[in-house]
This record gives C-alpha cells, structure tokens and sequence, in this order.
C-alpha cells in the first residue's frame, strides 16, 4: 500500500473519531442549523472540483469540470449564508420581555 | 525549489483550515457560539479555497480559468441568491438541495479523475480505483436522492410513500450490480466505462430508495444524505490525495451520522425502519380503516375560543408545521402577549420534530421575536399539560397524535408525542380535517375536551387576539 493512502487513512479514521467526539451533545435546538452548517462544510470538495476543471484537457473533462465547480460553489456559498441567516434569528433577543 | 515551497504553503493553509474546521464544528453545536461556528467554518473554507489556487496541478490555460471562474462566480451568485430569498419554512428543501449540489460535485471529481488517469495510463491504480467507485457511488446516491427529497417536500412529488411492484426485487438488482462493477474497476481494470455505468446506476438507486419513504421521514433522510456526501467528499479527497478534502468530508460524515442517530431519536425511529420501513403499507391499512368511521367533532367560534384563553390561568401553545405554511409566526406571538398583558402564563411546547426539521420550529419562533425562554422542549413540558387550561395548537397534527401512544397498529405508535389530551380544554386551529404529513386520521379532534376552529391558522390567530382584547 502506497504511503499517501496509509497516510489518508489515518487521517481519516482520526477524522471521524473527532467528529463524533466535537458535537457530542447538541441541543434539539440546533439540529437543523448544525446539519446545515455541516452541509456547508463537506463542500469543501468545490476544491477537488477546481482542480479538476484546472487539469481538464479534453473537451468532456472541461464539461464535468465546470459543472463540479458550478455544483460545489452553489453548495458552499448558499450553505453558510443559509446557516448564518438561521443563526441571525437565533441570536435576536427582544427587548420589551416583562 | 519554486514548486516545493508553493506545496508548503498549501500544507500550512491546509493545516490551519482543518483546525479552524475542528473548531468550528465545536462552536457550531453551542447555542452562545453557533454563529461564530459558522463563520469560523467559512473563513477555513475561504483558506483552503485560496490555497488551492496556487496548486501545482492547476493549468491555467484561458479554458481552464474560463471553466474555474464563471463556475465559481456562477455557482456562488445562484447558491447566495437562493440562501437569500429562501423562505424559513423552505429550510428544510433548501438543505436537501444544497446537500444533492455538494453530492453530485463530489461525484463528478471522482469520475473525472478516473477518465484522466485512464486516458494518461492507460490504467488506473487500485487504491485510486477504490477511492473512485466509493465516491462515484454515494455521491450519486446522495445527489439523486437529495433531489426526490426535494421534490417530495417541495410537494412537486406526493409526500405519500410511493411504493411500486418489485422495489425491493430492483434495489437488490441495482445493488449487485454497484457491486459487480467495483469489483471489475478495481480487480479487472475494466475502464471509464464502467465507472460511468456505475455513475448511472447509483443514480437510479438514489431514486429508488428514496421515493418509497414518505414525507415525514424526509428529515432524518436528508441528514442520511448529508452524512453520505461528507464521506463522497473524503473519499474524491483520496482520490487526489487531498489531506482537506479527507479531513471535513470525515468530520461531517461523521457528525451527520451521529446527528441522524438523534434525530430518528426525537421520532422513535430506527434508522433502519425509517429507510425500508414499514411506513407507507401500514399507512395504508390503517387510513382505510380510519376512514370508514365518521366520529363527531365540535366546532368553536373564534369569541369562545378567546374566551376560555383569556380567563385561563395557563395557556400551553403548540406550533406545528400549519403555523409555519399559514406564516403566522407573528400572529401567535401577538396572541401570546395580549394573553400575558392579562396575567396569563404562556409557554411554548415545542415537538423536537415540529417543523420539518428537529429545530425547525424554533427557527421559526425566533424570527418572530417569540422570547427565548417561553420555549419549552418537549421532556420538560409534558408533564405540565395536566396542569394547563388550555392547549392552542395550532397546524400541528402528527405531534399530538394519541394513537402513538395507545394504538399499536398506527404507523407512529411509539412516537414521543406533546401530550395536549392531557389539558382541561384543547382549541385546534386547522384549516380543514385534512389528515397530517404522515397521512393519519387522528383521535384527538374528536375527544370531548376538544375543539376545532377550522380556517387559515393566520386568520384565526388574528381573529383570537381581537376577541381577547374585547373580552
């Protein structure tokens, strides 16, 4: 087995042992702000689209390269801005409470 | 020597984004930090974003930056504008499609860089290969299901549980074959082809399994999905040997998991039961039977109602979904302040699954100002219904729905439901006697301390406040 690999696989083992550790015991609350805030984190993989379209040389390559760039950026910007709308309310205390 | 200090400065932001990632994810499931999170988690993809175009394995030929940056450009515009204008209520569609977005990019790395290495090599190594079909197949997955759950809470397909013939007969097929096919990408070095046929059958799987569930389900589905995508995403990170990618695709993989373990929780589900359950056939049997037995209902005016509202000593509020479509928010609120400007205690009881999301209806709340601490989780009230005289709900129905606690052969028996029945008098503000999302008749509306004001939930809330201003 290639060490890069090895590697990944540790990384990614130790990976999901901390995920499961960091949100331990989330509030009912939170749920859906946290499962849409974690929808904007896995489109990191915009990255893997970049480098894709970055590399393409052949006219289907260029055609999958865009759409992965177009599909992931849609996921990143539109998860964080969502998540932080939701969170604004959250946040909003009123004044005049008794 | 150029090339090798761009790689170390990749690494470190690399390094320093997952860190922020961690952290992140940590605020983010804190009530005090979870906006921070957020913006923590967004300037760690703003690093690692910026990292990678110094990569060396981009090629900036004026294709390639054209492809890059009017994807970019485009993607981000469409994804913020939806983000901007989606309504609350639409949350739940929103995630769902931007989970399928995330799925489909993640497959689509993986096919393309299987297509490059086979047209450069000619063959493709078998840890590549592996990382390429695991991807391929659960973002697929991922993306062809987000999009029927969409469509199913978008009500552009029937929230019903559509079940067809020889289901079960396809998916085990569909399966073999996924599985066929990694074993010939990966042992026998059969081709792009293959991966391609493979791209198209877990698209096809998506939709199968999906389409069966009904709509109540869709949330513990959709966080499914989410967790598959963050696993599509690790796995195109092995595919480019991208330490990030592996990093917060294992994380939300993870988390989402874990997530989706709570949220079948708050339903008293088993995962298993909500993803092949027997949901939608028992719904069938027992709508029928409901059906059939025409029970009497009492029907209240909006003055009565106000009435035994603002002559009570405590009024319990339990929001549902109807609230959220009628977008009363505001109207219960105001409701909720004139019953306490007459000295009435108002709470709210709140269904971890109210909404259509766990927290959806907090959400919701929030936005119109109803204050923090008159929300009351579901643990913490229920015991206190015995002790209310009166319980409004208003366009909730599956939540309060008796038969999961008494009647074994309803589809939500064992359901944990807010126990309104339990109150000295139930007002139900509904629009009509439609059954619920689940598609069930329900014994409360025709219990004897039960009455209904039928009519649009904002309307009638309007209405309420009026007459107890007056009485």
């Amino acid at each position: 087995m290639n060490e890069g690999v090895l590697l990944g696989a540790y990384v990614f083992v130790l990976a999901i042992l901390l995920g499961l550790e960091v949100i331990g015991r989330v509030p009912s609350t939170l749920h859906t702000p946290l499962m849409s805030g974690t929808n904007a984190i896995h489109g990191i993989v915009l990255l893997g689209g970049i480098i894709v379209a970055g590399s393409a040389d052949t006219p289907l390559l260029h055609v999958l390269g865009f759409l992965a760039v177009f599909l992931g950026a849609g996921n990143v910007f539109g998860g964080f801005v969502v998540t932080d709308r939701m969170l604004e309310m959250f946040k909003k205390k009123p004044v005049e409470k008794r | 020597m150029i090339d090798s200090y761009r790689q170390a400065i990749i690494d470190v932001s690399y390094f320093v984004s997952a860190i922020l990632f961690i952290y992140g994810l940590k605020r983010l499931s804190t009530p005090a930090g979870a906006r921070s999170g957020n913006q923590i988690a967004g300037l760690a993809m703003t690093i690692a974003l910026i990292a990678t175009f110094i990569s060396r394995d981009i090629h900036w030929s004026a294709v390639n930056i054209l492809t890059i940056f009017v994807g970019l450009a485009g993607g981000a515009a469409f994804g913020t504008y939806l983000a901007r204008t989606v309504k609350m209520t639409a949350m739940p569609q929103m995630v769902a499609l931007f989970n399928g977005m995330g799925g489909a990019t993640a497959a689509l790395v993986s096919v393309s860089e299987f297509t490059r290495f086979a047209h450069l090599f000619g063959s493709v190594g078998n840890s590549e290969s592996l990382s390429v079909v695991v991807g391929t197949t659960i973002g697929a997955i991922s993306f062809s299901g987000s999009m029927i759950a969409v469509g199913k809470l978008q009500e552009l397909i029937s929230g019903r549980p559509i079940r067809f013939p020889l289901i079960q007969p396809l998916n085990l097929l569909l399966l073999v074959g996924i599985i066929a096919l990694w074993v010939g990408a990966i042992v026998f070095n059969t081709g792009a082809w293959s991966v391609w046929l493979l791209f198209a059958l877990a698209l096809v799987l998506g939709v199968t399994v999906v389409l069966p569930i009904g709509g109540a389900d869709m949330p513990v589905v959709i966080a499914v999905l989410n967790s598959m995508t963050g696993l599509a995403a690790a796995a195109a990170g092995f595919v480019l040997h991208n330490q990030i990618l592996i990093v917060a695709g294992a994380l939300v993989g993870a988390s989402g998991s874990l997530l989706t373990v709570l949220m079948s929780k708050a339903m008293n589900r088993s995962l298993a039961n909500v993803m092949f359950g027997a949901f939608g056939s028992v719904v069938a049997s027992s709508g029928a039977a409901g059906a059939g037995e025409a029970k009497p209902i009492r029907e209240t005016t909006a003055d009565d109602a106000a009435v035994a509202m603002a002559y009570a000593q405590e009024v319990i509020i339990v929001p549902g979904y109807g609230l959220a479509v009628a977008q009363a928010q505001h109207q219960v609120r105001e409701l909720g302040e004139e019953l306490e400007k007459r000295g009435v205690t108002v709470k709210y009881a709140i269904h971890p699954v109210a909404g259509r999301m766990p927290g959806h209806m907090n959400v919701l709340l929030a936005e119109a100002n109803v204050p923090y601490d008159d929300l009351y989780e579901m643990e913490q009230i229920n015991d206190e219904f015995e002790r209310a005289d009166v319980a409004l709900v208003v366009g909730a129905n599956d939540v309060v729905n008796p038969a999961a606690r008494s009647d074994t052969a309803s589809p939500i028996y064992g359901m944990p439901i807010l126990n309104v029945d339990k109150a000295q008098t139930v007002i139900v503000l509904k629009r009509s006697m439609r059954p619920g999302f689940a598609g069930i008749e329900n014994e409360l509306f025709h219990e004897p301390n039960t009455v209904m004001l039928f009519g649009d939930a904002k309307d009638s809330l309007t209405k309420l406040t009026a007459a107890v201003k007056e009485s």
